[in-house]
C-alpha cells in the first residue's frame, strides 16, 4: 500500500478520545430516541453537518483543484481518511458504469473498543463517515449517496462504505450576482 | 457467556492497542461541536447543557478506567489521595492529550478541594462563548471524565469546570474520602 505521498501538516489528537467520545454520543441518542433506525439517521446528518465544514480544511490543507472524474474523487477522499482518520482504505469494487465505489477499510477508529449488543445489531454505527462523504461533496457540487455495506462491528471482514454518484449540481448564484 | 458469539472474536480476545492512534485535531473539534450541539438542542439553559455534557464526559471517564490502569500500570490501582491526582495530572493527560495538565494545587481553606488547573484545553481551543452565555466552559466535558475517573477508583467527588486561568478544574472529594486518606497515613 502506498503510504507516501505528502505528509499533511495536521494537527493530532489520541483516537482513544475520538473513538469514546462518539461512543458516549451514540449511546446517549439510543438513549434519548429509542429507535435504531433514527439514530443511524441522526449519525448521517450529524456527519454530514461535519463533511460540509471538513472540505474546507481539506482543501485548504492540500490546496488541490477539480477532480476531473469520479476516480480522481475517489483517489481525494482515500486522502482525506488518511488524513482525518489516519487509515487508508482501499477503493475497490467499482460499478460497470464507473458511477459507483466502495472504500473498503481494515481497521477503523472508530470502531476500537467498540462492541455492539445484540439488539443493537441494526444500528449503523459508522454512518457519520457516509453523512461526511456525503456533505463534504455537495460542498463541491456533487450529489451522492452513500452507506454502509459490510461492518466489522456485525462480524464481517472489514468496512466497506459505498459511495454512488447522483448527479452534478448547479452552482446557484446568489440573487444579484452573475 | 454465550456459545453463539463464539464465532466471531468478541473484543476482548483481542489483543490491547497500545493506543498510539491518532486522528486529526479538525476531525475532533468538529465531532465536539456537533457533541455540543447536540446537548444543546436537547437543553433549555446553560446549566443544562453542562451538566449534559458532564454526563457524557462521564460516560467517556468510566472507559478510561481499565484502559488507562491496564495499558499504562499493569492494572494496579492506586490507594492514596495524592497518587490518584499525580495519575490523573500525568498519565491520563498525557495519555489522552498528549501533556501533563498544567498545574495541581490543594485548596488553603477547605481541605477537601483541589484544583487542577489548565490553560487551554483541547476542548475549549475552537470553541467561541457566545456573550449571552459567558458562564458556559465546555470544558465540563473533560470535568465529567476526570469526576468518572476519580469516583470509580474508589475516591469519590465531584468535579466541575470555572473560568480561572484558562480552566479550573475544581475536584472536591467526599469527606469519606479523606478520612479515610488520613487513617492510611497514621499508619
Amino acid at each position: 500500500m502506498s503510504r507516501s505521498a505528502t505528509r499533511f501538516d495536521t494537527k493530532k489528537v489520541n483516537s482513544e478520545l475520538v473513538t469514546l467520545t462518539y461512543g458516549a454520543l451514540v449511546a446517549q441518542m439510543i438513549k434519548d430516541l429509542d429507535n435504531t433506525e433514527d439514530v443511524s439517521k441522526q449519525l448521517e446528518r450529524l456527519g454530514y453537518n461535519m463533511g460540509i465544514r471538513l472540505i474546507e480544511d481539506f482543501l485548504a490543507k492540500t490546496g488541490t483543484g477539480r477532480c476531473l472524474d469520479l476516480k480522481d474523487t475517489a483517489d481525494k477522499i482515500q486522502t482525506a481518511f488518511r488524513m482525518y482518520l489516519g487509515v487508508q482504505p482501499n477503493v475497490a469494487n467499482w460499478s460497470p458504469a464507473g458511477d459507483e465505489f466502495s472504500f473498503v477499510l481494515d481497521t477503523n477508529p472508530l470502531t476500537d473498543l467498540v462492541e455492539l449488543p445484540d439488539d443493537l445489531k441494526s444500528l449503523k454505527y459508522c454512518n457519520i463517515i457516509c453523512g461526511a462523504i456525503r456533505g463534504a461533496l455537495e460542498m463541491v457540487q456533487l450529489d451522492v449517496q452513500s452507506w454502509i455495506v459490510l461492518d466489522q462491528l456485525k462480524g464481517d471482514q472489514n468496512t466497506e462504505i459505498r459511495v454512488k454518484f447522483i448527479r452534478r449540481l448547479e452552482d446557484a448564484m446568489p440573487a444579484g450576482e452573475d | 457467556m454465550s456459545l453463539t458469539s463464539r464465532t466471531r472474536l468478541s473484543i476482548l480476545d483481542k489483543p490491547l492497542s497500545r493506543g498510539k492512534g491518532e486522528v486529526s485535531l479538525s476531525c475532533f473539534a468538529l465531532l465536539f461541536s456537533e457533541v455540543v450541539q447536540y446537548c444543546q438542542n436537547k437543553s433549555q439553559t446553560v446549566p443544562e447543557l453542562q451538566n449534559r455534557l458532564h454526563d457524557l464526559g462521564r460516560k467517556v471517564g468510566s472507559k478510561l478506567i481499565d484502559l488507562y490502569f491496564v495499558r499504562e500500570r499493569n492494572g494496579k490501582r492506586e490507594i492514596k489521595l495524592v497518587n490518584i491526582l499525580v495519575f490523573v495530572k500525568s498519565t491520563l493527560w498525557k495519555a489522552l492529550f498528549g501533556r501533563e495538565a498544567d498545574k495541581l494545587e490543594h485548596s488553603n481553606d477547605d481541605e477537601n478541594t483541589y484544583y487542577l488547573m489548565e490553560k487551554d484545553p483541547l476542548v475549549n481551543r475552537y470553541i467561541s462563548v457566545p456573550r449571552d452565555k459567558s458562564s458556559l466552559n465546555c470544558a465540563v466535558f473533560i470535568a465529567g471524565i476526570v469526576e468518572a475517573v476519580l469516583t470509580g477508583t474508589g475516591f469519590t467527588a465531584k468535579v466541575t469546570a470555572h473560568w480561572h486561568k484558562g480552566t479550573t478544574y475544581m475536584v472536591k472529594f467526599d469527606d469519606a474520602v479523606v478520612a479515610r486518606d488520613k487513617q492510611l497515613e497514621e499508619r
